[in-house]
């Protein structure tokens, strides 16, 4: 019984602690003490719920009880530091007026306060690694341990990352708000970049032998579905958004029965899921109908719309395709974008005018590393029939990934090259 | 993990009597704290049964009977689709949903891939796909 009441306040953790320890930072101004003092009123639920019950409006008791710790902690500070008095003050006359009406105990009807949490875990003065450790950690309600597990990294390093981060905030004086007009755009940008960062890492590992983590995805879908919502002017938003959809509708057709990658048009369509594909094919309208120029999310979910709508890969509109690789190359400057775009116009127009965008690109230091540029090279040389010159650049591709699956595949198709070098057979 | 959340129907979803303002704004705003929070990802609500339509199979034969159906407690009139990280966060969220008077709601996991879990090692797999694409051939 002990341990289903344990579970069932985890869960209302999950639920509430994001709003919680939002609400409490607009009041103490400092997210680490937010943090704790939510923590704080955890452990008493801890202790009291599974005798009393979980309350009728749990978030609300866990931030009346909050703000009682937050009132103690003044209280004692304020002996040694005036500031905290007119804090203590101030939260008790709130604590006092919550008594009667706890139900407006957690009062953000807009989600002003959780959109000041994103912003601040998202703060530029702090590094990726620990954007994405706090905000998963404090926004996405995750624990230590599960986000050292999702990144493959020790939890004490994790905890760590946290603990630094908050100090970082603390002394950058980061201030608890929504950014102004003027930087808001550059802010909310770090926000998606953070968001879609935590679902690439679950959609294509980095490392290991798992190339799909999808607790990760879902996280950040969760992240941007929020969001979408608290900023629902944005288009770039729902532009995420919509990528994430849609790219998640094809999760569980992307690898073989032994977790080698299926590339996108050998994968099974009618495995796709559609439920997912239709939220996607809305968020991108949302993001549409708002109108301005696409930005690079939202031009990402159009291309991805594309593979979507197409029942086939026969259906596919490459010659879309192509011009959106235009619109998105012209807002990246990215060697990854212009690949890409080549391997559009291989499909749209011919692998030869592909190949020489390809090898355009064999120079930039910016691909020296990245195994899909000779893999994709590989490909066009093998469609030219060019097969020992193919054979050769898989296995260059072979050599640089890092991921176990993709390389035994990359391997194989090197093998199919040399097989059809020797008997004079020709690939499809 | 993705559930499905059934809404059964009662004697007043199948005279099709539709519910006050009072419950339809609760409704209202329950939906929209699932849509925040970013956990709804469906939800619809369905016409009486007297609007439905049964589709009996026996051998080649399809028997097509019209509604309203018998038992009342068995049919559905609405659900949802969440998407959560758990069993107990998803029955956190529907013990907030503005239900009363011995209203009953089922809650299903939807079944993914990764649910077979260890048993469905990679050679089942295969071989599910391999039986799948035979059915598939034969049809």
């Amino acid at each position: 019984m002990a341990a289903d009441a344990h579970r069932a306040i985890e869960a209302v953790w999950r639920i509430e602690s994001a709003r919680l320890i939002a609400g409490l930072t607009r009041i103490v101004r400092d997210v680490g003490l937010a943090e704790e003092l939510a923590q704080d009123a955890l452990v008493a639920a801890l202790e009291q719920w599974p005798a009393s019950g979980v309350p009728e409006n749990p978030g609300a008791w866990l931030m009346a009880t909050a703000k009682r710790r937050a009132v103690d902690q003044f209280r004692r500070r304020s002996v040694q530091e005036r500031k905290y008095e007119q804090l203590a003050r101030e939260l008790e006359v709130d604590v006092e007026a919550a008594g009667s009406e706890i139900d407006a105990a957690i009062d953000d009807p807009v989600g002003d306060d959780l959109l000041s949490l994103l912003f601040m875990t998202c703060h530029p003065v702090l590094s990726t690694d620990a954007r994405v450790a706090l905000t998963l950690r404090l926004f996405g309600g995750l624990t230590t341990d599960e986000i050292a597990r999702a990144f493959l990294v020790p939890e004490p390093t994790v905890a760590q990352r946290i603990v630094r981060a908050k100090r970082t905030l603390a002394e950058a004086h980061a201030p608890f708000e929504i950014p102004g007009p003027d930087e808001l755009g550059a802010r909310l940008w770090s926000v998606l970049e953070v968001i879609y960062l935590v679902f690439n890492e679950g959609y294509s590992a980095t490392a290991g032998d798992d190339l799909v983590r999808p607790g990760l995805c879902e996280d950040a879908l969760r992240l941007g579905r929020i969001l979408a919502e608290l900023m629902p002017e944005e288009a770039e938003v729902h532009g995420l958004v919509a990528l994430m959809e849609i790219q998640a509708s094809r999760l569980g057709t992307r690898t073989d029965a032994r977790g080698r990658p299926i590339l996108l048009l050998d994968q099974d369509r009618a495995r796709w899921d559609r439920l997912l594909i239709g939220r996607g094919l809305v968020a991108l309208e949302r993001a549409e109908r708002l109108g301005g120029p696409f930005g690079p999310y939202t031009l990402q979910a159009a291309i991805a719309a594309c593979h979507a709508r197409a029942r086939t890969p026969q259906e596919t509109d490459w010659v879309r395709i192509v011009a959106l690789y235009d619109g998105l190359a012209a807002l990246l400057d990215s060697p990854v974008v212009d690949l890409n775009r080549a391997v559009a116009v291989g499909m749209a127009f011919g692998p030869a005018p592909a190949l020489e965008l390809v090898d355009g690109l064999a120079d930039d230091p910016a691909l020296r590393d990245y195994h899909l540029l000779p893999s994709v090279r590989a490909d066009l040389l093998a469609k030219l029939g060019r097969r020992e010159e193919a054979a050769a650049e898989f296995e260059r591709a072979a050599a640089m990934t890092r991921n176990q699956p993709e390389r035994e595949l990359l391997l194989e198709r090197a093998l199919a090259c040399r097989g059809d070098v020797r008997n004079g057979a020709s690939v499809h | 993990m993705r559930f499905m959340v059934i809404v059964k129907a009662n004697e007043d979803s199948e005279a099709g009597v539709m519910p006050d303002r009072e419950i339809l704004t609760a409704m209202g705003n329950y939906n929209e704290q699932l849509v925040k929070a970013g956990v709804m990802l469906a939800g619809e609500g369905l016409h009486p049964s007297s609007k439905g339509k049964r589709v009996k199979f026996q051998g080649s034969q399809r028997t097509i009977t019209d509604g309203p159906f018998a038992e009342t407690k068995e049919l559905i009139a609405g659900f949802w689709i969440l998407q959560a990280k758990d069993w107990d966060e998803v029955l956190e969220w529907v013990k907030r949903a503005p239900m009363d008077g011995g209203t009953e709601l089922e809650v299903r996991q939807v079944f993914e891939a990764e649910d077979f879990g260890e048993a469905f090692t990679p050679e089942l797999r295969e071989q599910e796909e391999r039986l799948r694409a035979q059915a598939g051939s034969q049809a």
